[in-house]
């Protein structure tokens, strides 16, 4: 009998180890087994899937070809060693020189050379986050050493001082000095109106420097209706207009282009709570169309006239009112945007000193035209009101401007190298004013901190007189190179 | 007894086992019944995209081109299921969902790209919309999406790959079942979209994780390659923390690395818009 219940042993044993076999069919293989014999072309599982590190793991339940599971974190990838700080800092230094490519009597040779350190300080709490981001640079091309924040003149340029926070669930506020963006044109602006930096556009300075920074208090309220932003502005902000310190312009008075010898003369609106402005901005996106109404009740950005007897530029007073949509169209993005500038100070279009009101039209589409290759144009439109009563009033000797200014712009880039070399052009043509302006950029990723770009700034016009054409004589290349942090 | 008894009755229990397992494992073939090529294809594409309701994680991605130099990038993923209203309720319906889904970027590293923020709303019957936010200009982009096979951020990924191929667009066929794989086969059902004539997947029979995939182009050449290179099972859900993608071609090659990867975090819907471009949601980022 003991002879029998050994056998009978033998027998299960037998059975279980075949049962086993069979059973390793179903589930994850042992290790061992696929190192031993894989099939010529068939990869080897990776650890986790039944793979070498499985030794570790204990035996599989019967039938489940499921493993336990690993902790449940995988370990850390190696993070770039950085300071510890309390707060993230982030930032590059840069040197930039460019160089005019035509003598002009009134400005420098050389457009501009700089070298700029930008520190970028974030802070995040639960309740707020802080952001700072100061600019610190010297610029030879400027005499001015002094510090003007709101003009972005000398060694400090102070772009970000801001604290966001959200009161209720539904309320983002952000309060402090910030650069402020919406709508929907591509280098072409209607209801923006947050400041522009055109002298940093112009000589070559990277296109993040076209946005200057807004002193601010801005509210978005959150709905399922609709959002609103709301930006309050204590005191006027301008656009870092071109003044001729620069960049020579078209100076009507002279009847001539003007630069350092007779820079723009200004008398801008700075009083605290009295010189102020408001923007909003009702949005919503419907099915991945974007859809904004927008309001504003402020002064011309960049000086809209001039005082006849000081012969000083003004910001007469504008209130602006527009809408835009954005969204797929077709293989790419298209875009429209209205808007129409009310002038307050000139409601009949009879004073010849400031500007008239105005409509303005924006159709745009971008779309990808191969691998790694974009197009985009846009059609622009400004329609100047009372044209009769403007060229009626205009004083002899000025040169009147069209009523319809039409622009057409063109994008195209393309990425090359593994995205790391980027070429592109964006031109503006104006058949209207017949000018245009080019502005190619090549620019290249060396690694990850350090890259370099090559471009230049192009005006080409019949004309000294309009909107491009008086620039002709700052035509420039520039250089640049940058170490990010 | 004697001998030739024994011998018998031994051979009647071992044959006895034998057929019981047998006869076991054939009812656990009935019910693990060999998936059809659509399930293989639907779970792989599930397992890869769409585990959990919602989900983030860390991610670490090293570019290494020909001559052997690094490039980096960092940046956190949140990703969130479009669930139809009802289905969100139940966890098990919600595991079948291979449908919309919207993901949000934000990039740490390099420095160039510190703090941008890529968000891409995923339709599975029509292309995707995307936006860029760039905050040195706190401008929103919105970005043509047309080719969903060019290199994601520079890397040898395509955006598909991070985000998913819609199985619909390719042809299907399970060339081989091996021990460990479901061997696959896929051809592009319109081959003037893709640069590949086929290719070919791994994909791990008990845990449906794509393991590896071969691409192939017209002259039957292999000219790229995935693999996963780790595993690891986060709350219940196999999920690739490693993996590669080479370029044949180029001998460039990819890796990510996933880290801190949590699903169901309970992702509201509106992280996914123009506010959360502007104000990046800090709790899920961390």
């Amino acid at each position: 009998m003991r002879f029998l219940r050994s056998m009978c042993a033998v027998a299960a044993a037998i059975g279980l180890a075949a049962g086993g076999v069979l059973a390793q069919e179903e589930p994850a293989l042992p290790p061992g087994l696929e190192d031993a014999s894989p099939a010529p072309e068939e990869p080897a599982l990776p650890p986790g899937l039944g793979g070498d590190d499985e030794k570790e793991e204990p035996a599989l339940p019967e039938g489940l070809g499921e493993e336990p599971a690993q902790p449940a974190e995988p370990e850390e990838p190696a993070k770039t060693p950085s300071l510890e700080l309390p707060f993230d800092l982030t930032g590059f230094w840069e040197s930039r020189v460019g160089a005019r490519t035509q003598r002009d009597h009134y400005q420098r040779d050389l457009s501009i050379g700089e070298t700029r350190l930008q520190l970028e300080i974030q802070k995040h709490w639960t309740a707020a986050i802080f952001n700072l981001t100061a600019d610190l640079l010297y610029d030879p091309v400027l005499d001015e050493r002094d510090i003007r924040l709101e003009e972005g003149q000398g060694w400090l340029d102070l772009r970000e001082a801001n604290l966001s926070f959200t009161p209720a669930s539904f309320v983002d506020v952000k309060v402090g000095r910030q650069i402020l963006t919406w709508g929907t044109g591509d280098l072409i602006f209607i209801n923006d109106m947050f400041p522009k930096d055109w002298n940093s556009f112009f000589i070559g300075r990277d296109e993040e420097y076209l946005k200057a920074p807004s002193d601010a208090l801005k509210t978005s309220l959150y709905s399922e209706p609709a959002n609103l932003d709301i930006v309050y502005t204590p005191r006027f902000d301008a656009d870092r207009y071109i003044d001729g310190e620069r960049l020579s312009y078209w100076n009507a008075m002279l009847g001539r282009r003007a630069g350092r010898d007779a820079p723009v003369r200004a008398d801008k609106p700075d009083d605290w709570f009295d010189d102020d402005e408001v923007a909003w901005r009702l949005f919503k996106t419907v099915r991945g169309y974007e859809l904004a109404a927008y309001g504003y009740y402020g002064y011309w950005k960049s000086p809209g006239g001039t005082d006849p007897i000081s012969s000083q530029a003004i910001f007469p007073e504008l209130s602006g009112y527009g809408a835009s949509a954005r969204g797929t169209v077709g293989n790419g993005i298209g875009n429209v945007e209205v808007g129409y500038y009310h002038s307050k100070d000139d409601t009949g279009g009879t004073d010849p000193f400031v500007r008239n009101s105005e409509f303005r039209f924006l159709a745009g589409y971008e779309q990808e035209l191969a691998r790694d290759f974009t197009g985009a144009c846009q059609y622009y439109l400004e329609l100047m009101m009372d044209y009769g009563d403007y060229r009626r009033t205009l004083p002899a000797g000025m040169n009147a401007a069209d009523e319809d200014r039409h622009v057409l712009t063109v994008r195209l880039t393309k990425l090359l190298m593994s995205q790391n070399l980027t070429m592109s052009l964006f031109t503006y043509y104006s058949p209207s004013d017949k000018d245009a302006y080019l502005r190619p950029n090549v620019h290249y990723k060396i690694d990850d901190h350090w890259s370099a770009e090559i471009g230049g700034n192009v005006f080409v016009g019949d004309d000294d007189h309009t909107f491009f054409g008086q620039f002709e004589k700052n035509n420039n290349v520039y250089i640049g190179a940058r170490y990010g942090f | 007894m004697n001998g030739t008894k024994w011998f018998w009755i031994m051979c009647s229990a071992v044959f006895m086992v034998v057929c019981g397992f047998a006869v076991m494992s054939e009812a656990q073939e009935a019910g693990n019944a060999a998936p059809s090529v659509s399930e293989i294809v639907d779970n792989a594409n599930r397992i890869a995209y769409y585990q959990g309701k919602d989900g983030r994680a860390s991610v670490l991605m090293t570019i290494t081109d020909s001559q052997g130099r690094t490039r980096t990038r960092e940046f956190t993923i949140l990703r969130r299921d479009e669930l139809p209203p009802g289905m969100a309720e139940g966890a098990e319906v919600g595991d079948e969902y291979c449908g919309d889904q919207k993901f949000y970027v934000y990039f740490n590293r390099p420095a160039d790209v510190s703090k941008m923020v890529f968000m891409v709303w995923k339709h599975v019957d029509k292309d995707d919309d995307r936006w860029l936010y760039l905050p040195a200009l706190d401008l929103v982009k919105r970005i043509a999406a047309t080719d969903e096979r060019t290199s994601f951020v520079g890397s040898e990924f395509f955006y598909e790959d991070v985000s998913g191929r819609n199985p619909q667009e390719d042809d299907h066929e399970l060339v081989e079942t091996t021990d460990n794989y479901y061997v696959l086969k896929n051809t592009p059902k319109d081959p003037s979209l893709v640069e590949f004539a086929h290719y070919k997947m791994w994909i791990h029979r008990t845990s449906f994780v794509t393991v590896k995939v071969e691409y192939y182009d017209k002259n039957g050449q292999k000219y790229r390659e995935y693999d996963a290179q780790e595993v690891n099972t986060i709350q219940e859900f196999p999920t690739v923390t490693k993996s590669r993608m080479k370029d044949l071609r180029t001998d460039g090659q990819t890796v990510i690395e996933y880290s801190n990867v949590q699903y169901n975090i309970g992702l509201p819907d509106d992280i996914f818009t123009e506010r959360y471009l502007r104000r990046p949601p800090v709790q899920y980022l961390r």
